[in-house]
């Protein structure tokens, strides 16, 4: 640390210990209640609609449902989040579904490929075609909003062509059980007393992630203590960690008690755990913060800028076809309709989730809550039996209503600018 | 000549933190050119902003006499009612319309809500023709030049009736020839007994047009000379601009001057926006270790845009030119390229190009150079607090802590961060673009005291500023650059503010 310069400034400069006044005080709140607020915003609309079904909605089958049905959608908002990160926009995610969701099809059950390898090779076209993109925004300088909405038009006119305008269909069991499916049930039942029978290796499973959250977060905390970092007093750390922990548990337990876990639920919680790290711990995650914070500032401290952009692009080509594989899987059918309207769900999950409109704001996690903040809306909704338009009505009031807090809170907090 | 068109007495105009203007007085007699100096910063385009009605009547204390009849502007649109018409700096004209409609905006010739093209064009033309431009009023705006572009404001302002003109800085991004058109068309609107203000750093052109001069400094009115009086010259001006008390502002140093670490020989840049003009011509100059350099010229000098060619190609094409770093010819193609040969670059605009605001504090501190705190792209989180903590300690950064977001810091503060973030790339040379713009005396001190530091460390410092003080204050030598070139290299000996206003009011032989 030669470039640090030395202590001397203590002598001549008094240290000012600054006092945190009211309206900072006021403002801090409001950047936590910001933060956080999306998470009590779901707990509320959990058990909203807990009481409206009348106990249906966390029914085991039901959670297991909600995950399923929705995991391409989950899936797309952690790629979709990241681009709005970067100030960008992907309007195009649902065709590239489509067209990706066709070029397996055609590979599996046209050509009879390996289930294994026609993956590969559909997880390289969804890439390509990332890259596509990433190309006319990133390297021609041409506004997102454009080049998805074209991308929009031409991915589905590519499924519709590799589709000839039918179905393709029925799929490989492999695929549909990776996508509708399963882990099986490897060590047997056990009795839950009242609950009844549950999968044991389901519930081991749960005990180990337990487990290693609470490992993980302790030896940030004793990484940061050591640091001098300020870190939550040790209440409130228990509180937190046992709060997560029956989270965690409940949904643990309801799986296992209705048939195991699904084999979407492990992708999408390993897919949230990666790119939780990649965004905030590598230096190519800090790079599309900085991007979307400020673009001309991040290009004047030496990040390159076009290249984050492309990478983001390439990225959401990746995870629209891993979306693609499981969505026709789930239908065992590749249609010319697939995924319509995929890429507002996968937006307004991010915009609900706490991303800025402006760019440079935003977390996968947040993202993941947002698409099952609109999930529960959903099922809970068509469990008490609402028609469809109310359901679209009131999807449409709470992404409206999220970003209205945000640009709100922001206002706020942003007045001393 | 001794009617008053325009009396602004006792105006004082506050931002928060800043005293803009501090009780200033100024007259105007009808007919005349009246011109206003002062450096950068004085509170000439403040104290018109006021006139004009930009900053409405209520934001400021003091009043404004036009005609003999107080006025209370709410907005441009009043006091143009007025026939008091501002032409900005930057150019407002809308690119793809034609010359006619760009004349027209906002005061449409129209009949029943229709715009009636044919009056609307041949009105058009009248006016391009007393302002002596021979364009087709349909003509879009974005086919002329800067100059014929400038005409057009005037023609603009004569469509609204103008009684008082203000022009800000009109001739700073024209040629010489546009130049002396403009100034012969100020000299016919004189005889046609219409008032202009004109704001200029061209004394030249000032004691060439000029009626009276009114000279403003550090937000005040120090005097007002009649430019038909003996004994006003250029140099008079000049000191007027300039006088000032330097005591004590400035911590002392005393330099240790090693060898040459950066050299930098014939550097041109060429306008991104406006083919042909040269924004830096043939600029050369060099930097020791230990050493403190300054870069002084007025506004459009071209100090910025050199400096940010240099780091990276970040501003301008058709650059070309030769970097010595320790003698080895170096190329800085990117601005990555650049901090890896220890070039840092502190913005003079740290709000839109330095720091990412709605980030926290240890965040910026590492943007420049993340890879320092990161093994196999994985950024040590634990390291970068540690870091960011101790620039908080040296630079005395007031926050709470480092996660407290740089939106919410004042300037001074987070003038620190950006400093923290270029000193954390480990440069070997370091230039700090307006260091000390927008903050206060006591933190300008603070920052003073680290630039000295960072020097006694070997590190090579080249400040760019607008205050002239500042640059006498603190460096060791001082280049002089005006109109992008660089008219002169004073030591810290030799420099008087008067010797460096002159180099830097110098038009290019």
């Amino acid at each position: 640390m030669s470039s640090i310069a030395p202590p001397s400034t203590a002598e001549t400069v008094e240290p000012h210990e600054p006092r945190e006044t009211r309206a900072a005080a006021t403002r801090r709140f409001s950047i936590n209640l910001r933060q956080s607020g999306i998470y009590l915003a779901f707990a509320a609309i959990v058990v909203l609609f807990e009481i409206l079904t009348g106990g249906s909605l966390l029914e085991p089958q039901n959670i297991s449902n909600i995950i399923v049905q929705n995991s391409y959608i989950l899936i797309l908002a952690i790629g979709m989040i990241l681009i709005i990160i970067a100030g960008h926009i992907d309007l195009s995610v649902g065709s590239v579904v489509a067209v990706t969701g066709a070029v397996s099809a055609v590979l599996m059950v046209n050509l009879h490929l390996p289930w294994g390898l026609a993956i590969v090779i559909t997880l390289a076209a969804g890439a390509l075609i990332g890259a596509w993109q990433g190309y006319w925004v990133a390297r021609f300088g041409i506004p997102a909003f454009i080049v998805t909405l074209a991308g929009m038009l031409v991915f589905r006119a590519l499924d519709m062509t590799v589709l000839g305008n039918q179905g393709i269909g029925p799929f490989p069991d492999s695929v549909r059980t990776l996508a509708n499916g399963f882990i099986p049930g490897f060590l047997g039942n056990v009795g839950l007393g009242v609950l009844g029978g549950a999968d044991l290796f389901t519930l081991l499973v749960g005990l180990a992630s337990l487990a290693a959250v609470v490992v993980l977060q302790w030896r940030t905390r004793r990484g940061r203590l050591g640091y001098g970092q300020a870190v939550d007093s040790m209440p409130v750390f228990i509180a937190k960690l046992a709060g997560v922990a029956v989270i965690l548990m409940y949904v643990i337990v309801q799986l296992a008690r209705f048939k195991n876990l699904p084999w979407v639920a492990v992708l999408l919680a390993a897919l949230v755990l990666a790119y939780t790290l990649i965004s905030r711990r590598t230096v190519f995650g800090r790079h599309i913060y900085a991007v979307g914070g400020n673009v001309q500032a991040a290009g004047l401290s030496g990040v390159r800028v076009k290249s984050v952009t492309f990478w983001i692009f390439v990225n959401m080509g990746l995870l629209a076809s891993i979306a693609g594989i499981i969505f026709a899987g789930r239908l065992n059918q590749a249609g010319p309709t697939a995924g319509n309207g995929f890429e507002l769900d996968a937006i307004a999950a991010a915009f609900i989730g706490g991303a800025a409109v402006q760019g440079g704001v935003g977390k996968v996690v947040g993202a993941v809550t947002g698409g099952l903040i609109m999930a529960v809306i959903n099922n809970g909704m068509s469990l008490i039996g609402s028609p469809s338009e109310r359901v679209m009505l009131v999807k449409g009031l709470v992404l409206l209503a999220a970003v209205a807090f945000d640009v709100w809170a922001k206002r706020r907090s942003g007045a001393a600018r | 000549m001794t009617d008053a068109i325009l009396q602004m007495r006792g105006i004082t105009k506050t931002f928060p933190g800043v005293t803009a203007l501090d009780d200033v007085n100024f007259t105007v007699r009808r007919g005349e050119i009246h011109a206003i100096c002062g450096e950068n910063g004085a509170g000439k385009s403040t104290l018109m902003k006021v006139l004009s009605g930009v900053y409405p009547h209520g934001t400021y204390s003091g009043e404004i006499l036009f005609d003999g009849e107080p006025c209370a502007f709410g907005g441009i649109r009043d006091s143009e009612a007025h026939g008091i018409v501002i032409i900005h700096q930057e150019l407002t004209m809308i690119p793809y319309l034609s010359v006619a409609e760009n004349i027209f905006l906002g005061n449409e010739r129209s009949s029943r809500g229709l715009i009636d093209w044919n009056r609307t064009n041949a009105e058009a033309a009248a006016l391009l023709a007393r302002v002596g431009l021979h364009e087709n009023p349909t003509t879009p705006a974005m086919e002329l030049g800067v100059g014929k572009q400038q005409l057009v404001e005037i023609a603009k302002a004569l469509s609204k009736q103008v009684r008082l003109l203000i022009l800000d800085e009109p001739t700073a991004a024209l040629n010489d020839e546009d130049s002396a058109h403009l100034l012969d068309l100020l000299r016919g609107l004189r005889r046609a007994g219409i008032t202009c203000v004109i704001i200029s750093h061209k004394l030249n052109e000032i004691e060439a047009i000029a009626d009276s001069t009114t000279i403003l400094r550090d937000g005040r009115t120090i005097e007002t000379l009649d430019m038909h009086g003996a004994g006003v010259t250029e140099d008079r001006i000049i000191s007027g601009m300039v006088g000032r008390d330097l005591s004590h502002r400035f911590p002392p140093h005393d330099p240790k001057i090693g060898s040459e670490v950066l050299r930098i020989e014939e550097w041109s840049v060429e306008s991104p926006s406006q083919r042909g003009r040269m924004v830096v011509s043939g600029a050369s100059l060099n930097l020791h270790r230990g050493e403190i350099v300054g870069l002084a010229g007025l506004m459009g000098a071209g100090r910025t845009e050199f400096a940010m060619s240099v780091f990276g190609r970040s501003y301008g094409t058709s650059i070309s030119g030769r970097v010595y770093k320790d003698g080895k010819q170096i190329e800085l193609r990117t601005v990555g390229e650049a901090i890896s040969h220890g070039i840092a670059y502190a913005t003079e605009d740290r709000k839109r190009y330095g720091l990412n605001l709605i980030e926290d504090i240890k965040r910026n501190v590492s943007g420049a150079a993340l890879s320092r705190l990161a093994s196999r792209g994985w950024v040590d989180e634990n390291r970068e607090y540690q870091v960011a903590e101790e620039f908080r300690r040296d630079l005395n950064i007031k926050a709470p802590s480092v996660s407290t977001v740089t939106g919410t810091l004042s300037g001074g503060n987070q003038q620190k961060v950006a400093l923290a973030k270029w000193i954390f790339t480990d440069p070997d040379v370091l230039i700090l673009d307006e260091p000390t713009r927008g903050i206060d005396v006591g933190a300008k001190y603070e920052i003073y005291t680290i630039i000295n530091r960072l020097a006694d460390e070997g590190k090579a410092i080249l400040v760019i500023s607008s205050e002239l003080p500042e640059l006498l204050g603190i460096c060791d030598r001082i280049y002089a650059l005006s109109a992008g070139r660089v008219t002169g290299v004073l030591d810290r000996g030799e420099a008087t503010p008067e010797r460096l206003m002159t180099l830097m009011t110098r038009v290019k032989e």
